[in-house]
């Protein structure tokens, strides 16, 4: 192997990995169940999981469709979408968060007629993380099932249709099982991004414990009061983030490359 | 294959250049120590209450120190604490509470703080007082949103004071991480009210309306400051330190709204 290459290379393995190494190291091992318990970790670690579980199954419902809008078919304006689309994907998640604020606010351009009509108001409920950490993850979603669309091989969708299957059932029973190890890969994706979740979520539904507060603003806060807490709950993230990268490992050597 | 590298490179750059930009308080203020004092630059991190009062204190104290510079990173005064203990490139700390300075005096990092100002809370509301508030007692109304500062910064524990010597239970819908960031929430009407300082509501203008604290109910912080003894320029941190407890220094801070300690 040339130097060149090898150097830069193992520099960055460094870099990736000390990070990581620095957490395992100072982690308060053995007063971890004490650490976790001592302060709002398991409220945040319940509301992150079921927030990033609903945002999961929102972008799986409303996002598949769209990547097989901008996969499968072709009009004016396609591309101008697509970009549209995935921007949150680039877009810092706080100034997400703050167009989530002025659209969705009590005062905002919709939320003000939910406020004046319904007495709902968003921000500072779960509803909001929900809203958020959708937002920020739903691309994720998107661009995989949509690129597993492209590469799909349309001939059996196109055998189904002259078989005389419907739109609907084509979709249903060839397209949706081929991209199935995709649309997994996608949801994983997107869960682990809305998970991790920070700026928008603190931007648009702010922090309270139970409500708002998830794992990573959790960890924010606890930095601050409590270093060890803060430690022992990004241990808990680390965790889960492997848990997720494991499972996606094995969808792309059992299945090959999917993304 | 090759256009996806392309792109997944940009992404990179972008996702860097995103975190950048909106990490920690003291991001923009992690330059390399020069222990040269003819750069002159120091970096004082304040209590994000201080942040109209300082920014006016070191233009004056640029203007009088030719070849100095100040620069400030302003923020909650526990996490800024946490910050300097943790090795942070700050010259000078101006907390928002003595508890705050106690944990960096503690650690070995500043010594023989001086208290310079004291700040009484007040409620800000939205101008159209949306939530109808007249009093500290109508925040434990639940159909009053409000929003108050984390439990460990300052301005949340003197709120908590506030309650407590009023005898009620505010349950807030939000827990901000300072102080300027939950007037901003009562700024954008998100809130009906927020606990802040009387000089954030003087700073805020028309922006928001005060509602004023009983002296029998209100709570009040002290203000310390002290230069950091591992920072790089000491003894122009010292220069700072004194010219806010100088007279043109008080004078600054009484205009904009703080009591003498």
């Amino acid at each position: 192997m040339p130097a060149p290459l090898l150097v830069p290379a193992l520099v960055a393995v460094a870099f990736l990995v000390l990070p990581l190494a620095g957490l395992l190291i100072r982690a308060p091992w053995s007063g971890l169940g004490k650490a976790l318990s001592g302060s709002d970790a398991t409220q945040a670690l319940v509301l992150s999981v079921w927030t990033a579980s609903v945002s999961t199954a929102i972008s799986l419902v409303i996002g598949t469709p769209l990547a097989w809008v901008l996969a499968r078919t072709s009009f004016p304006g396609q591309r101008l979408l697509r970009a549209l689309v995935t921007l949150p994907l680039v877009l810092p998640p706080v100034v997400g968060g703050v167009a989530l604020l002025l659209a969705f606010s009590r005062v905002g351009l919709v939320g003000r007629y939910l406020d004046y009509w319904f007495g709902l108001t968003i921000p500072f409920t779960p509803l909001a993380v929900v809203m958020a950490e959708t937002f920020v993850a739903m691309p994720f979603l998107i661009i995989t099932v949509e690129g597993a669309l492209r590469s799909a091989d349309q001939g059996f969708e196109e055998a189904a249709a002259t078989l005389g299957a419907r739109r609907m059932t084509v979709f249903r029973r060839v397209t949706v099982p081929m991209i199935a190890p995709s649309l997994g890969a996608g949801a994983v994706l997107c869960w682990a991004r809305a998970l991790g979740e920070f700026g928008a979520t603190i931007t648009f539904a702010g922090s309270f414990p139970g409500q708002t507060e998830t794992m990573p603003i959790a960890v924010y806060y606890a930095l601050e009061n409590d270093p060890n807490a803060a430690i022992a709950l990004s241990l808990v993230l680390l965790l889960v983030s492997v848990v997720v990268l494991v499972s996606l490992r094995d969808r792309w050597l059992r299945r090959g490359p999917v993304l | 294959m090759r256009r996806f590298a392309v792109i997944a490179a940009g992404l990179a750059v972008v996702a860097m250049a995103g975190c950048s930009s909106s990490g920690s308080p003291s991001s923009s203020s992690t330059n390399t120590p020069s222990k040269s004092a003819a750069t002159g630059t120091i970096t004082v991190f304040a209590a994000s209450s201080l942040m109209g009062s300082f920014t006016k204190l070191g233009q004056q104290f640029d203007a009088a120190h030719p070849g100095d510079t100040v620069k400030f990173s302003f923020g909650p005064s526990s996490g800024l604490a946490t910050e300097i203990t943790s090795g942070a490139p700050a010259d000078v700390f101006a907390s928002a509470s003595p508890k705050n300075m106690a944990t960096v005096v503690s650690a070995g990092d500043a010594s023989n703080p001086q208290d310079f100002a004291k700040n009484i809370a007040e409620i800000a509301v939205p101008p159209s007082n949306p939530g109808h508030v007249a009093s500290v007692t109508d925040l434990a109304k639940s159909s009053v949103k409000v929003a108050l500062c984390q439990p460990q910064v300052p301005c949340g524990k003197v709120a908590a004071e506030v309650f407590k010597n009023a005898g009620i239970t505010v349950k807030p819908v939000t827990l901000q991480p300072d102080v300027k960031s939950t007037l901003s929430q009562v700024e954008l009407g998100n809130v009906d009210a927020g606990v802040v300082y009387v000089t954030d509501v003087l700073a805020a203008g028309a922006k928001v309306k005060g509602i004023v604290i009983p002296a029998s109910d209100n709570a009040s912080t002290l203000y310390p400051i002290a230069a950091i003894s591992k920072g790089n320029n000491l003894s122009i941190a010292q220069q700072f330190v004194a010219y806010v407890l100088s007279p043109a220094g008080q004078q600054v801070l009484t205009a904009a709204g703080f009591e003498k300690p």
